[in-house]
């Protein structure tokens, strides 16, 4: 792939995870999804680049906030779609919700709503890979918030410990729900932290998507080839509320407007633009491709069928040859 | 004491060893984990000698971060391995109660059938020795609580041997817990033992004037008092349920309908308990089929307390047992 072209991908990607929430929060009013739904609206850049750094057979953890990990990692849109829509084609049949979105083909191991949850087990993944001597990363995504936890602590460690290939994403985003990040952290350089673990690491510019995908491709690189566990941490904002029921009491709306002036995907845009290398037909064609792209998936949980009640009990344990 | 040529003499402790060292012979995917389990040679002596002969990899030492471990066994299993995880003691399970019930519990059903968690998480649990509150409890009642969970207590030098091999080939996260009573406890092992189906409770004495329900720990106490019972010329029926979830309700109702009376002794409290579940279950299925109340010999409702008198005072003892049977058919 061209120069070029892999920056329209990434273009194109962030613009898709962007369009596709978008729908979702007006799906929402419209009260076909249900539930929390939290959108990623403003750090796309951090899943699309991440995601770009790593191979089919790596896996990801991430958080409740994952709809852009899923569709950046290769999850079918429409399975993503008919999940939150409650449908038995979504890819957790239903059973998980825009929360816990999973899909074992992309080793996509959800969509965690356990705030640090996901760590432990992105470090257990890392160890079945170091003792069956497979050269494989793990890439768990969590944000500040999860800094707080025990979980954090006690994961970093033990990857560090035992030198495992976990890649540690700390999606920064300065709120954990309402509460700013120097109301819950003594240490706000979360940096220091890793390095407390001697876990190499380094703060990114989460809403620059190229500087997001050099740091994941070099951090990954150093993960796969034995040096241990590496820790990214990337500055980005969420530009939407936490989740369809919060008024925003917390933040001041000049601050959500500078960061706003700082869009991802208006950044790269405009990069692209202002060097020639995006012209107003490709960005139409990108908006055509990716809004038939969330048609499709609309369409797709719209034709969904319901799982029959009588399945309730399945899949609390195994079944004698799996799904 | 003649051995027979068939059969040797061993201790629980000997027969939890001989089950994790057995496993990991046969399968490359099984090691253990925990805290010192490798060079101290695990907390209760459970380990002892494992590290010499399958390496620091297999027999994993791990910091005190049960959240982590046991959520790293967690995420292993899901990356392909068996792994068994050694929890200090159930009250120490707490700090991994995220990991266990929120992950392991719930992925395969999250996911929609996508993700099992073959997991196999080993815990000391109860009381007697001695250790006062925050190391005494049994807690196995909360964890039988959760569905997606499999919880067994073997009570048996029998079934502390076997019932790990069955465990580690369960697709599902399975919790085994082992009371700290019954570790020096030596017996007889069959060599022609074979894996234990965790699906069923097993009749250890057959009667019928008398259901004593039981498990784990109190199982021998509860065999104890079966005898004085036998001597005094009541015939008690002794239902050991081996498995706390998914409970054998085929067997417990067998046993009511046998004998038409009912004792549960359970370590654990009363309130919301174990004893409690049993209780409700023989009261939905089979109340007319009781020619008395149900009894309960439970834990007192209070944190165990140390000094050794007020310990065995507050745990279900074999003259309760045998007192609260006697009572109930009527002598």
């Amino acid at each position: 792939m061209s120069e070029t072209s892999h920056l329209h991908d990434l273009l194109w990607q962030m613009l898709r995870i962007r369009r596709f929430e978008e729908r979702s929060a007006q799906l929402y009013q419209e009260e076909k999804i249900r539930g929390f739904l939290h959108l990623y609206i403003g750090e796309e850049a951090v899943a699309v680049g991440v995601m770009g750094a790593l191979e089919p057979e790596d896996a990801v953890v991430a958080t409740y906030r994952e709809h852009g990990h899923a569709l950046a990692r290769g999850v079918a849109p429409g399975s993503v779609m008919a999940e939150m829509y409650g449908k038995v084609e979504g890819c957790s049949r239903g059973r998980g919700g825009s929360m816990h979105l999973f899909d074992a083909d992309n080793r996509f191991y959800g969509g965690n709503a356990i705030v640090g949850g996901g760590l432990p087990l992105a470090v257990g993944l890392a160890l079945a890979d170091h003792l069956s001597g497979r050269r494989r990363v793990t890439a768990v995504f969590f944000g500040e918030g999860a800094v707080a936890e025990g979980e954090f602590h006690e994961s970093m460690n033990l990857a560090a410990l035992w030198d495992l290939p976990v890649l540690f994403c700390c999606e920064n985003n300065l709120y954990a729900m309402g509460t700013a990040i120097e109301r819950s952290e003594s240490q706000t350089h979360l940096t220091l932290k890793a390095a407390s673990f001697e876990i190499p690491a380094w703060e990114v510019d989460g809403m620059d998507v190229v500087a997001v995908e050099e740091a994941a491709v070099k951090a990954v690189e150093s993960v796969r080839s034995g040096g241990g566990p590496h820790f990214l941490e990337f500055r980005t904002y969420r530009f939407r509320a936490h989740s369809m029921f919060d008024p925003e009491l917390y933040r001041s709306k000049e601050e959500v407007g500078e960061w706003m002036s700082r869009d991802p995907i208006e950044l790269l845009r405009g990069r692209l633009s202002a060097e020639g290398l995006l012209s107003e037909d490709d960005w139409e064609a990108m908006e055509e491709k990716v809004g038939a792209e969330v048609d499709d998936a609309v369409e797709f949980a719209e034709e969904g069928s319901w799982e029959p009640v009588g399945d309730l009990s399945r899949f609390v344990y195994s079944e004698v040859g799996g799904r | 004491m003649t051995l027979i040529a068939e059969k040797k003499t061993i201790t629980y402790r000997e027969a939890v060893r001989e089950a994790m060292s057995d496993a990991m012979r046969n399968d490359e995917r099984v090691f253990l984990m925990g805290e010192d389990v490798g060079r101290y040679g695990g907390c209760y002596a459970v380990s002892k000698g494992m590290l010499e002969e399958f390496g620091p990899d297999r027999v994993r030492d791990t910091p005190l971060s049960e959240s982590a471990f046991v959520g790293a066994g967690i995420g292993a299993a899901l990356g392909g391995m068996r792994p068994i995880v050694e929890v200090m003691t159930v009250n120490f399970s707490l700090l991994a109660l995220d990991q266990i019930v929120n992950t392991a519990a719930l992925y395969l059903h999250m996911s929609g059938g996508q993700f099992n968690v073959p997991v196999v998480i080993r815990m000391a649990t109860g009381a007697g020795r001695q250790l006062a509150a925050q190391h005494s409890h049994s807690l196995e009642g909360w964890y039988a609580h959760v569905p997606g969970l499999k919880v067994v207590a073997p009570g048996t030098i029998e079934d502390a041997r076997w019932m790990l091999a069955t465990a580690l080939d369960d697709p599902d996260p399975v919790i085994i817990f082992e009371h700290v009573g019954l570790y020096n406890m030596e017996g007889e092992l069959p060599e022609n033992g074979a894996p234990v189906d965790l699906a069923k409770a097993k009749l250890r004495q057959s009667g019928t004037d008398v259901s004593l329900i039981t498990y784990g720990g109190s199982l021998p106490k509860v065999m104890a008092a079966a005898d004085e019972l036998t001597q005094e010329g009541i015939s008690a029926d002794v239902l050991d349920l081996r498995v706390l979830r998914p409970l054998d309700i085929p067997a417990i109702i067998d046993t009511v309908t046998t004998t038409h009376r009912l004792v549960v002794i359970d370590e654990g409290w009363k309130t919301g308990g174990l004893s409690a579940e049993i209780a409700a279950r023989v009261a939905e299925d089979a109340i007319w089929e009781l020619d008395a109340p149900i009894r309960r010999v439970c834990s007192a409702e209070v944190p165990v307390p140390y000094a050794r008198h007020m310990e065995q005072a507050a745990l279900p003892q074999v003259a309760d047992i045998v007192a609260t049977a006697r009572a109930l058919v009527g002598r």
